[in-house]
């Protein structure tokens, strides 16, 4: 039995590095490995060019994954180095996917550049870990993709004050070294819903559902675009509302996509990662709206996909960041950018089917305000123009006003030095569900 | 508003995932082992189902490829406690972390929104039209959700009302009796350990080749294999009352959803309404749920009074322990 004792305690030992190195060990592929590449898109979107061009070997970058244990990628010295840290898998045909497309434009677009990620990072005192250690090791710009990344890159920041710390969706900077960034999807959500009304009153359902993920204020911002760009197409639509408390969850997903649609809903938007509501739309003869990347949108039931390209946006800072021009702050870009688009309706796509047959007069006009959005004529605050009148009736914002930043992205009141008057804690008038008082 | 039709068949859809984890699990456990590394062996199953699925465009293909990859892992679980008799909690934990990180490296470079063709769904003439228990069970399913409808009397059957069976029950209840009787111990242990593994790489593929095709890291199985073991524990051992607690637990995920677009119920309004925080708290139900039962199965004295098997966890050695 002694014997048994000890054969035991070698395998167990084995058995449990194995499993805790795995993932990181054996995934880090070297700079300039083939293998890394990620799968092109091209194949599964039809016509889609604007996006994503496929990588060059050299930019597919150091990968390595989260979890138990994780191995941090290389610097290389001499160069500009940059490294990304994910929620998610870099291929997800979504978020993550987009932002990791976005650092390979980078390698490719800044000069002596090197490039690195991390995936599947858990949001909270893991990430801390990840981006003390990435500025231990002396990445000169480090990227942060999820808005629970936001406190442990502030904390971070203030111990490497070399480094420069970027954040997406969250609303914190030190006016130093760590700034805050994101874009106004509102606009294009805007013009899917638009989209969506018009899709649901050729069919004769003017029920439209919405899948968010967590009642935060960009889920909620996102929602009343939606509901408002709907309006402009189909002003007797209603819009029901699900909230799955995940950005990532399959089953999970498909159950709130289900639901919507067996509630009545004719088209289903999603906030979430997966293409879950084009899948269950196929199986019930409905529409989906998938989002943040073109290849989400690959079945005949996904109507259209508002997307992001980052590129182009990442390689503007990180050369303000290597010519130490960066001004910490926080930056909030619109549509003008080019960094987001409309799937089927920008240079070189074509509309998916279910967009195709809409009526002409629609399709203009969504073709018109696509054209004044990427002008830069029509931005979030014509999207939250009154009159804004919620879903109780009550006006909030008479016609002729515009909301503020502030009050876009916050809940009442507002953090200190920044209240908000309207604030984001409200549901436009057709949606049908209520949100609980604030406590 | 709320169609209860609808939402067992939900239940159904997505409670066949635990289903056959949990009968897997329940096979494993009548012998005698416990292996709490069905979590790891679900990844590997949906990570080699969706992968083998999306090279060879053919997802009966992917579900063969997947079963295997869950059977292999088990098997690292049966050389480690059966063989060398090592503690069956510990292995089984570390099976989940080597079945984690291993889905990690296979997945590596799959794009999670590769069009792949899902396994078929079709709707079961004539038991559909049976009432209320035809739109619940036999419209529009997956293939998988109809395996796993014949596989709950098979296995029950199997365990309780055939010979091998028998000999199943005396391997995981009174070894050494079994032993004496001439039954291989360890030949069978090791055969039902790989009929977990093989049920639990089925359950890893239900979810990425017949509920959401994909690869979406982690969270594609997202704790369904711990879930799957409180069920273990809740059906007492039975396959039968496995498959209605799974059936149930999907139909309890839909329903929290379908109660968000509710305002009212009976005149009051509805605590669980669209981002109201109760909503989480109905959320968290099923982990409590497996954290009470995990307690209970960790009882000794509990565990007997539930029915386990009593040589559950405890290592066989011939002539040790009279057992």
């Amino acid at each position: 039995m002694r014997r048994h004792l000890s054969w035991l305690t070698v395998l167990m030992t084995v058995a449990l590095v194995v499993g805790a190195c795995a993932s990181p060990g054996a995934t880090t592929a070297p700079s300039g490995d083939a293998s890394a590449a990620p799968p092109a898109p091209a194949s599964v979107a039809p016509s889609e060019g604007a996006a994503s061009a496929p990588p060059v070997a050299d930019c597919a970058g150091s990968g390595t994954q989260g979890g138990a244990d994780l191995q941090i990628p290389d610097v290389e010295e001499g160069k500009f180095n940059v490294a990304m840290v994910l929620i998610g898998p870099h291929d997800d045909g979504g978020w993550s996917q987009a932002h990791y497309e976005g650092l390979q434009y980078v390698c490719e677009n800044v000069a002596d550049s090197h490039v690195a990620y991390i995936e599947l990072v858990p949001e909270g005192a893991d990430s801390e870990q990840v981006f003390r250690s990435l500025a231990r090791k002396g990445f000169d710009f480090i990227i942060g993709t999820s808005f629970g990344y936001m406190d442990p890159m502030a904390t971070v920041a203030e111990e490497f004050p070399d480094a420069t710390f970027l954040h997406l969706t969250g609303f914190k900077s030190n006016g130093k070294n760590f700034g805050n960034f994101f874009g106004a999807m509102e606009d294009f959500k805007y013009l899917a819903g638009m989209l969506a009304g018009s899709r649901a009153k050729a069919d004769g359902n003017p029920k439209i559902g919405y899948m968010a993920t967590f009642p935060i204020p960009e889920e909620i911002r996102l929602g009343n675009a939606i509901m408002r760009g709907v309006k402009q197409t189909c002003p007797e639509c209603t819009m029901d509302i699900r909230f799955i408390n995940t950005w990532h969850d399959p089953v999970k997903e498909r159950d709130g996509a289900a639901s919507l649609f067996d509630a009545g809903a004719q088209v289903v938007f999603t906030g979430a990662d997966t293409p879950a509501v084009a899948d269950v739309a196929t199986e019930k003869g409905k529409w989906g709206v998938t989002y943040d990347h073109p290849v989400s949108c690959h079945v005949d039931a996904c109507l259209t996909a508002p997307y992001w390209i980052w590129g182009p946006e990442y390689a503007r800072i990180a050369e303000s960041v290597k010519a130490a021009t960066y001004t910490a702050g926080y930056e909030y870009f619109d549509a003008d950018s080019k960094a987001m688009g409309l799937f089927g309706f920008m240079d070189g796509e074509t509309p998916q089917p279910g967009a195709a047959d809409l009526p002409a007069a629609d399709l203009q006009k969504i073709r018109d305000t696509l054209a004044k959005v990427l002008a830069g004529e029509f931005g979030r605050f014509d999207v939250f123009a009154g009159p804004i009148v919620d879903n109780t009736g009550k006006e909030l914002l008479p016609a002729g006003q515009k909301l503020q930043q502030s009050d876009l992205d916050q809940f009442p009141p507002g953090a200190p030095g920044a209240e908000c008057s309207v604030c984001m804690y409200w549901w436009n008038e057709g949606i049908t569900v209520e949100l609980p008082p604030l406590s | 508003m709320i169609d209860l039709t609808l939402i067992l068949a939900a239940g159904v859809a997505s409670g066949t995932i635990l289903l056959f984890a949990a009968v897997g699990e329940i096979f494993a456990e009548r012998a005698g082992v416990l292996n709490l590394g069905v979590e790891g062996m679900m990844l590997i199953g949906a990570v080699a189902g969706f992968s083998v699925a999306a090279s060879t465009g053919d997802p009966w293909v992917g579900l063969v490829v997947a079963m295997l990859g869950g059977g292999l892992l088990s098997l690292v679980h049966a050389v480690i406690t059966i063989h060398f008799r090592a503690d069956q909690v510990i292995s089984g934990l570390a099976l989940t972390f080597l079945g984690t990180g291993l889905a990690r490296v296979l997945g590596d470079g799959l794009s999670s929104a590769g069009a792949v063709a899902t396994l078929p769904r079709f709707t079961v003439p004539v038991f559909a039209d049976i009432p209320f228990m035809g739109p619940v069970l036999f419209r529009e399913q997956s293939v998988l959700t109809y395996v796993g409808l014949l596989l709950v009397p098979l296995a029950w059957y199997w365990i309780d009302r055939t010979r091998p069976g028998l000999h199943l029950r005396a391997v995981g209840e009174r070894p050494g009796a079994a032993d004496a009787q001439g039954i291989g111990v360890v030949r069978l242990r090791y055969a039902y350990v790989l009929v977990g593994g093989l049920l639990a790489g089925l359950a890893g593929a239900t979810i990425t080749l017949a509920i959401s095709p994909g690869w979406f890291g982690d969270q594609t199985v997202g704790g369904r294999g711990w879930i799957a073991i409180g069920l273990v524990i809740f059906a007492q051992w039975s396959p039968i009352r496995a498959a209605l607690g799974a059936y149930l637990f999907g139909a309890i995920f839909r329903l929290i959803l379908d109660l968000q677009g509710v305002p009212t119920i009976l005149g009051v309004v509805n605590p669980f309404q669209a981002g109201r925080s109760a909503t989480f708290f109905l959320e968290m139900l099923p982990y409590l749920f497996v954290i009470v039962v995990v307690i209970i199965g960790s009882r000794e004295a509990l565990r007997r009074r539930v029915g386990a098997p009593a040589a559950l966890g405890i290592p066989y050695v011939r002539g040790e322990r009279g057992a």
